[in-house]
């Protein structure tokens, strides 16, 4: 009798711990993906970066560094930071126009939500090709757009709406709009709109707890959409190449010349390196930061 | 002082719905005050009218004579607790109840006194850093109403706050609150649809019913004198029988004649006349049960029955009696069980009593409300109408 007590009182078997121990084993499947689909191409792109080109195209024998050092081409610095900007500054519209979009689709009765969601991802039906080959000739100088804006002396007849790094802008948020909507559509309907009217109960304005609580409450979201928009532009060629032009041309533009037209495999792996490194960077810095704060014990985030 | 928080003629509908009906009440300042009533019964609609989340269609809703009823939700001195806590689940504890202060732009040092003296009354300082969604549900209740004083409200606006606990915890959670509320002084509007939980705290209770309000009283006023069959019905059980008054007697009293039953004596607080139809309660616990006939007493009804069904609940009885046309439930309170009461079976044949006094006369009475009190199967009357 007096065993019993004591038995049930015994801590749980230590099995769950050699079970977290043993827990990557599950990942097994997704790590050799990666590696199979995603590590080793990397650093194949990586290392024929190192390689001499031979003249028929391909990738000669032995190592050099002198692909690396052409990548000192002065004109590249102004090609990295256009890429830079013009990926940056279409993520951030897409933010900005993608979160009132998703919130208000979320909130749209339920009668029109699915037809509103669907207006959202109707351009996919078109070819993306000719979606962009569309906007050519829409900003076409002889194309409705620019007839229309001289007609309402919006814009004059010398100012050209294709052909330079406004139209790539333009085109790309186009493109990737509905990329940012969709993941915070997705998170903004399931969120929980009693914490916005808990919060203008405790006194925030409308816009205050659209800011404290909606805004946090979606963050997983709006980081995927910043993934989802801002990797694509980076490597972006397409759009450039038909409404950009030589003054807008990317990194991709460099990257697709330099493999198609130079026949240059190991100065086109260097710069995808470059670039990939570049997409990196910053999602590992992100990374590091969100562990850390995930961390940190006692939030001190109190005047936010 | 006697009015504080006033509601005239407030009305609103969903579509065809009338969620709230005509409302007119005041609530006192300091008052413990609950809305009582079933689901549906426009409660929560109301709750968050006085909140600002819902305009009425009609009516004024003014708080200390300052009118409401168009300000924003932030610009009312109310706060609400919700039902399902609306905690916010990316801030801590600390930070979810400081949120109406920082909101407010005090400063940093003055938000966390305030927030401490509030961790201190819910009892959580070691749990401040944590997360909503790693405390338990009584903590996280706690932690919506610390966060609903801080801004010091005149009115605090409670959503059934406990209905997500299980019972034990609702019991404890339901004491803290009163002493909550009797520490901060601050003026409760309660919602609920548990009685119990609306009588054991409540200064003053409202019966919602339909959108509208069927009665306001105290506790007692609620159970001993509900003015309608369905405040009756709804609250506790109780027996309901049709009547005719046949003669006065006393000043106060007059006799009832009721189908299939002897005439009864009752207290003639409406001063009924002779040839009036009436309806009269008698709450279960107010009979006396007994095998034997009960000695007489001019005050005291008796009738005979027999027992239908005996349920023993632990601290009473229930039994249902059967008389001529009738099914009345009793309650009868053990004192010293099996000493010196003969215990009463199944079949036994039985006396009933109670005092003239303890039956009640109802202003209103709608047959439906009938269906509210539970009662077991009616084995003889679903036999007969099938
Ligand atoms: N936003 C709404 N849209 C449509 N109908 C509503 C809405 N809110 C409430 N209603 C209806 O109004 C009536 C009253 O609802 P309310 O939520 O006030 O009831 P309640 O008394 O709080 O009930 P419960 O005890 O179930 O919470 C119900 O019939 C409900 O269906
Ligand atoms: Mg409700």
């Amino acid at each position: 009798m007096k065993t019993a007590p004591s038995s049930v009182r015994e801590p749980p078997a230590r099995r769950p711990d050699r079970w977290r121990s043993h827990e990557w084993i599950v990942t097994l499947p997704s790590l050799g993906w990666l590696l199979a689909l995603f590590i080793a191409p990397t650093l194949i792109v990586f290392s024929i970066a190192f390689k001499p080109a031979d003249l028929f195209g391909g990738v000669g024998p032995g190592w050099t560094l002198d692909t690396l050092r052409s990548l000192g081409n002065p004109n590249y610095p102004a090609i990295v930071w256009r890429t830079l900007w013009l990926s940056l500054a279409t993520t951030a519209v897409c933010l900005l126009v993608g979160i009132p979009c998703g919130y208000y689709l979320a909130r749209a009765p339920i009668r029109w939500r699915n037809t509103l969601v669907m207006l959202t991802v109707v351009p996919f039906w078109t070819s993306f090709l000719v979606r962009i080959f569309a906007w050519k000739h829409l900003l076409h100088p002889e194309g409705p757009v620019r007839r229309v804006l001289t007609a309402l002396g919006l814009c004059d007849s010398a100012a050209t709406l294709l052909y330079n790094p406004g139209a790539v802008l333009l085109v790309m948020i186009y493109t990737y709009l509905p990329f940012a909507i969709l993941p915070i559509y997705a998170a903004a309907e399931k969120f929980d709109y009693q914490l916005i009217e808990a919060a203008t109960d405790l006194g925030a304005t409308r816009w205050r707890a659209f800011r404290s609580v909606f805004l946090p409450g979606i963050r997983v979201a709006i980081f995927t959409a910043v993934l989802v928009v801002f990797i694509p532009c980076l490597g972006s060629f397409v759009i450039p190449d038909v409404v950009g032009g030589p003054s807008a041309e990317m990194i991709g533009n460099k990257i697709a010349q330099r493999a198609f037209s130079d026949r240059n495999l190991p100065h086109a792996a260097a710069l995808s390196a470059l670039l990939t490194l570049a997409v990196l960077a910053p999602l590992i810095v992100a990374w590091g930061a969100r562990n850390r704060s995930g961390r940190r014990a006692v939030p001190v985030q109190e005047a936010s | 002082m006697s009015e504080f928080l006033e509601f005239e003629n407030v009305s609103k509908s969903f579509g065809a719905i009338r969620a709230v009906d005509g409302v007119s009440f005041s609530v006192k300042r300091g008052e413990f005050f609950s809305l009582l009533g079933p689901s549906g019964c426009g409660k929560t609609t109301l709750l968050r009218i006085v909140a600002g989340f819902e305009q009425p269609d009609a009516g004024r809703v003014r708080l200390d004579g300052q009118d409401l009823t168009d300000l924003p939700p932030h610009q009312r001195p109310v706060n609400t607790v919700f039902q399902s806590y609306a905690l916010f689940p990316h801030l801590s504890v600390r930070e979810n109840i400081a949120f109406g202060l920082r909101v407010a732009g005090r400063p940093r040092r003055e938000i966390r006194e305030e927030v401490d003296k509030m961790l201190r009354l819910i009892r959580m300082e070691d749990q401040a850093h944590k997360k909503p969604a790693q405390i338990s549900g009584g903590q996280k209740q706690r932690v919506a109403v610390a966060r609903a004083l801080i801004n010091r409200p005149r009115v605090l606006l409670l959503d059934e706050p406990l209905a997500a606990l299980d019972l034990k915890l609702r019991q404890h959670m339901l004491l803290e609150l009163d002493l909550i509320h009797d520490e901060v002084g601050i003026t409760f509007l309660y919602v609920t649809h548990d009685q119990t939980e609306a009588m054991s705290v409540s200064d003053r209770i409202a019966v919602m019913n339909g959108g509208r309000v069927e009665q306001i009283g105290t506790p007692t006023e609620v159970y001993e004198a509900p003015r309608s069959s369905f405040v009756a019905a709804f609250i506790g059980d109780t027996n309901f029988f049709d009547g005719v008054v046949t003669a006065l007697e006393d000043h106060d009293y007059c006799r009832l004649s009721i189908q299939g039953l002897p005439d009864v004596l009752c207290y003639n607080d409406k001063q009924n006349q002779p040839g009036d139809p009436v309806h009269l309660i008698v709450r279960p616990e107010k009979f006396r049960i007994s095998p034997e006939p009960p000695p007489a007493d001019p005050r005291r009804n008796t009738l005979e029955g027999v027992v239908e069904d005996v349920i023993y609940m632990g601290n009473h009885t229930r039994y249902w009696v059967r008389l001529d046309g009738h099914r009345l439930a009793v309650f009868q309170q053990h004192r010293r069980f099996m000493l010196d009461e003969k215990p009463i079976r199944w079949n036994d044949r039985v006396w009933l009593s109670w005092d003239a006094n303890d039956g009640y006369m109802l202003e209103r009475y709608n047959v439906s409300d009938e269906r509210l009190v539970q009662r077991p199967p009616d084995v003889l009357t679903t036999t007969k109408s099938t």
